[in-house]
């Protein structure tokens, strides 16, 4: 076995081993969770998940559930879906933002059953922006020093921080908007109250009087 | 010699256990959602919340350890921190209820970071020190790491406002319509009314 191939299938078990043991949470079987993630655009969000059905003999959860399968959908700020597909019981899905804002990224298992089976347990992970990037693997494609790698993950880091920055701007921008929307609001609805109370007022008056004088009592 | 470190190095990432999770979900009225993960004893882990939009912005959290003894409570708040190292490897849970709560959803910001950030692969296995060049970027990958960390938290607190400032929006929206609807059905009910009374009394009189 050559070094090259020790070290990949190294890496690769290094890998596995890291997240298949991280956060997890129950949901039924035909419950669905969802995650918003609120990022700036041209930014990659790379999710780890591995599902495991509920066991009732052992009481506990099987380890590998192999015909179970994960369908992920994820839409961007405009409700439109950017990915849908089913994934089997373990896995990793990748996507990239085009627009900036809330993306919404939910997971159900592709159970046929009408109503709510047994529990599933999914162990989820999920990393956005330069935390997605799996600096080993660079590393090793182009060959980089540790003090080159050091400078390239400051590099990526940076990268991100200006990208939320220009995205917060984005944001402070809108928020802007709605305050003034608002003022503008109360405003016209003030002017517009006060014309309105006096107008009412006026055809009140008017109106009365004028059924008084047909009733000859004024 | 090579697979010796590359031995280590698989050991390190598969003992080490470093993770961290950024999490926003929705939490429903009259909904508990846990967490739970298998941490090994030893390992520092910080949990932080804070409750972005929904009702009064406020959450009750719970962390239990593996033999269900209560680490941190907390009623009704709308953001914390909670740092602890576990005395027993077990399965730890983290629980957020908004039973308490019969119509407002809340949105939820949970990180949790279980032991140090895992290292550059090659960085700290060394047995020599540091050169100046490796430990000034080292500093400056930490600096990084803390603005990305404020930069998160400011995103929150600019999240929260924007949306109370949406929402104000549209109530005074609702309000303004509603208001003149109002002013209108009292103006009108007024004046039928009291034309109501005229007349009746005019009909009795007719009567005598």
């Amino acid at each position: 076995m050559t070094s090259k191939t020790f070290l990949s299938i190294c890496l690769i078990l290094g890998v596995f081993c890291a997240f298949s043991e991280g956060l997890y949470f129950h949901i039924g079987e035909t419950e669905r969770k969802c995650f918003i993630e609120e990022i700036p655009d041209e930014t990659m969000v790379t999710g780890n998940y591995k599902l495991q059905l509920f066991d009732p003999r052992t009481g506990g959860f099987m380890p590998s559930s192999p015909g179970l399968g994960m369908h992920v959908e994820i839409r961007d700020p405009d409700d439109k879906i950017i990915l849908s597909r089913v994934y089997s019981s373990e896995g990793r899905f990748t996507f990239t933002s085009h627009t900036p804002g809330e993306h919404v990224i939910c997971l159900y298992s592709n159970s046929t059953k009408w109503f709510s089976g047994s529990q599933l347990r999914v162990h989820f992970d999920i990393q956005v922006g330069e935390h997605a990037i799996d600096y080993a693997n660079v590393a090793q494609k182009e060959k980089l020093t540790e003090l080159q790698l050091r400078v390239r993950q400051l590099l990526d880091q940076v990268d991100q921080i200006a990208k939320e920055q220009n995205y917060q701007r984005y944001r402070e921008e809108r928020f802007r908007q709605t305050s003034d929307s608002t003022n503008q609001r109360v405003l016209w609805w003030s002017i517009s109250q006060i014309g309105i109370l006096v107008g009412m007022g006026f055809w009140q008056m008017r109106h009365l009087k004028s059924f008084f004088e047909a009733k000859k009592l004024v | 010699m090579e697979k010796v470190w590359l031995l280590v190095a698989v050991a390190a990432s598969v003992v080490a256990r470093a993770a961290a999770v950024e999490l926003t979900f929705e939490l429903p009225d009259n909904a508990k959602e846990c967490f739970y993960e298998e941490i090994e004893k030893g390992t520092e882990c910080t949990l932080e919340y804070q409750v972005v939009t929904g009702g009064h912005y406020d959450v009750d959290v719970l962390v239990e350890g593996p033999a269900r003894q209560i680490l941190y409570r907390e009623i009704k708040q709308q953001y914390g921190q909670f740092q602890f190292t576990p005395d027993h490897t077990g399965t730890y849970q983290v629980c957020f209820s908004n039973e308490f709560s019969t119509f407002s959803h809340k949105l939820i910001y949970v990180d949790f970071q279980v032991g140090d950030e895992p290292q550059l692969p090659g960085v700290g296995e060394h047995f020599t020190a540091m050169t100046q060049m490796e430990s000034s970027s080292q500093k400056v990958h930490e600096n990084l790491n803390s603005i990305i960390d404020y930069q998160t938290h400011h995103r929150l607190q600019e999240a929260q406002s924007r949306k109370r400032a949406e929402d104000l929006n549209e109530r005074v929206l609702f309000w303004a319509v509603g208001e003149t609807l109002g002013i209108l059905v009292i103006a009108v009910g007024q004046v039928m009314i009291l034309k109501n009374f005229f007349a009746d009394k005019k009909s009795n009189q007719a009567a005598y």
